[in-house]
């Protein structure tokens, strides 16, 4: 199971916390306006690798926190 | 399993050639069955089907085998309800046994609001062409003795809408029938191939780079369950896709038999019987996007305390094994299938889960599509341009349970 360090509560478990979605990164080659709010809104890099994501600590101290995760393997790095 | 012995079948796999008119990315049910339609109902053979490992070993052999049309949206409950339709008929089509069970679903409610969602659920399937009534917990008990109906007096059952047409196939034997009519016409399907790149010419997509070689195609369909955003990035598309695992379960055998398959919204978790005996459950998917196929233990504890709510009978079972598969879900939990704006470049991904129970439909539409280069009627609601036209198709009785 994946464990999250909270830096308020220290080491708890996932079901702690509520996924908050990867940061969004729009890439710099999408220079419209339109496509960049559907981009920035909608598109996921949903990478096999490392990430960087939110997550809410809503059966601890109810903040947000940012952490980087290998979706791989599903560990926090 | 005499049967099973005498029925196997003949596959005989392919080296690839050079060049083919259509090239499909994962030999999975869905990649499959839109094979066995183009060269059965359009007459395009000149078709590979690529596979990463051996054919359906993605979710297509992953999945819990149910398949029901019971829907949340209109679009949905048509789609699923021609793939329940296609399915009945499959056996007859391509001669193959597919073990396919017609066993009707209970999905309970527990609460008034629960309730009111069910028959929601029921008014709108009728309406569009599927079979959902609302149903009382006597009926419900008659269908299903083993039921709780006082929920381990935490979750009574209230009532239930019932879909008699919902069923179960052997998901092995859905790819086995698919491929072994797709290479009688002359399709090839090349497992242990991975796509590791797309050939360009300019935007256009003209083909694959695989592992041994590439491969110039006419058309190029993802039909892969799990990593369709990996094969979208190679042609520098992004899709709004995250990739969830999703877990299972089977238990020793139960002798008495299990009839229907049985479902709560509110647990968010279901149960059906295979063929084997085995107590087969499933519930959400897990929250966060990953790729590893871990399943976890506290999988096991969530389904089972929920499970034993509703059939307490499951407590002196043992499990026997426990899997993930990583399952591609659109943000409206839709499918999201047809032209991705990329020329050459089509997709088919995002169908709830798994997948399985959209096979026999997404294969035909895709099939259609490719062949006339119309978007079917039936998925025109799923294209990916939907969400820059602020059309999402939100379904909550799409996903996993919900």
């Amino acid at each position: 199971m994946l464990w999250i360090t909270c830096p308020t509560c220290g080491e708890r478990p996932v079901s702690e916390f509520r996924f908050g979605g990867e940061l969004p990164h729009v890439p710099d080659s999408i220079i419209d306006a339109d496509a960049h709010n559907l981009d920035w809104v909608w598109m996921q890099n949903n990478v096999d690798g490392i990430t960087t994501e939110r997550w809410f600590h809503v059966a601890g101290c109810r903040r947000w926190l940012t952490l980087r995760r290998d979706t791989s393997t599903d560990r926090v790095v | 399993m005499n049967e099973f012995v005498e029925t196997l079948l003949d596959l005989t796999w392919h080296e690839p050639k050079k060049s083919y008119d259509v090239v499909i990315i994962g030999a999975g049910g869905h990649g499959l069955a839109t094979a066995w339609n183009l060269a059965t109902k359009h007459g395009i053979t000149n078709v590979a089907v690529l596979e990463a490992n051996y054919i359906g070993s993605g979710n297509t052999g992953r999945n819990t085998t149910i398949i029901r049309a019971n829907y949340g949206i209109p679009e949905s409950v048509r789609f699923y309800q021609r793939s329940l339709d296609l399915y009945r008929a499959l056996e007859g089509e391509t001669g193959c046994s597919i073990v396919h069970s017609t066993k009707g679903l209970l999905w309970l409610a527990h609460t008034e609001s629960g309730m009111r969602a069910e028959r929601a659920r029921a008014l709108m399937n009728q309406a569009c062409g599927a079979e959902t009534v609302m149903i009382t917990p006597e009926e419900a008990l008659e269908l299903c003795p083993q039921l709780d109906l006082s929920g381990g007096g935490r979750y009574p059952v209230l009532g239930a809408s019932y879909h008699p047409g919902g069923a179960t196939a052997r998901h092995d034997r859905v790819v086995w029938a698919y491929a072994q009519g797709a290479m009688r016409q002359g399709v090839h399907v090349v497992p242990h191939t991975p796509v590791v790149g797309l050939l360009r010419d300019g935007e256009r997509v003209v083909g694959v780079q695989t592992s041994s070689g590439p491969i110039s195609a006419g058309v190029v369909l993802s039909a892969v369950g799990g990593r369709v955003t990996t094969v979208a990035a190679m042609a520098d598309l992004r899709l709004p896709i995250r990739t969830h695992p999703l877990q299972a379960l089977v238990t020793n055998a139960y002798a008495p038999g299990f009839g229907p398959i049985v479902a709560s919204s509110e647990l968010l978790c279901y149960v059906s019987q295979t063929g084997r005996g085995q107590m087969l459950m499933g519930a959400e998917f897990d929250s966060q996007p990953s790729y590893s196929m871990q399943s976890s233990y506290e999988f096991l504890q969530t389904v089972s305390t929920r499970m034993i709510h509703m059939l307490p009978f499951l407590r002196n079972l043992r499990i026997l094994r426990q899997w993930a598969g990583i399952c591609d879900i659109s943000p409206d939990y839709s499918p999201i299938m047809g032209f991705t704006g990329v020329e050459g470049l089509l997709i088919t991904t995002g169908w709830g889960t798994w997948g399985f129970k959209a096979i026999p439909a997404g294969g035909e539409a895709m099939a259609e599509l490719i062949a006339t280069g119309v978007t079917p009627k039936l998925i025109a609601a799923f294209g990916l341009s939907r969400f820059a036209a602020d059309h999402a198709m939100a379904d909550q009785g799409s996903a996993g349970t919900r």
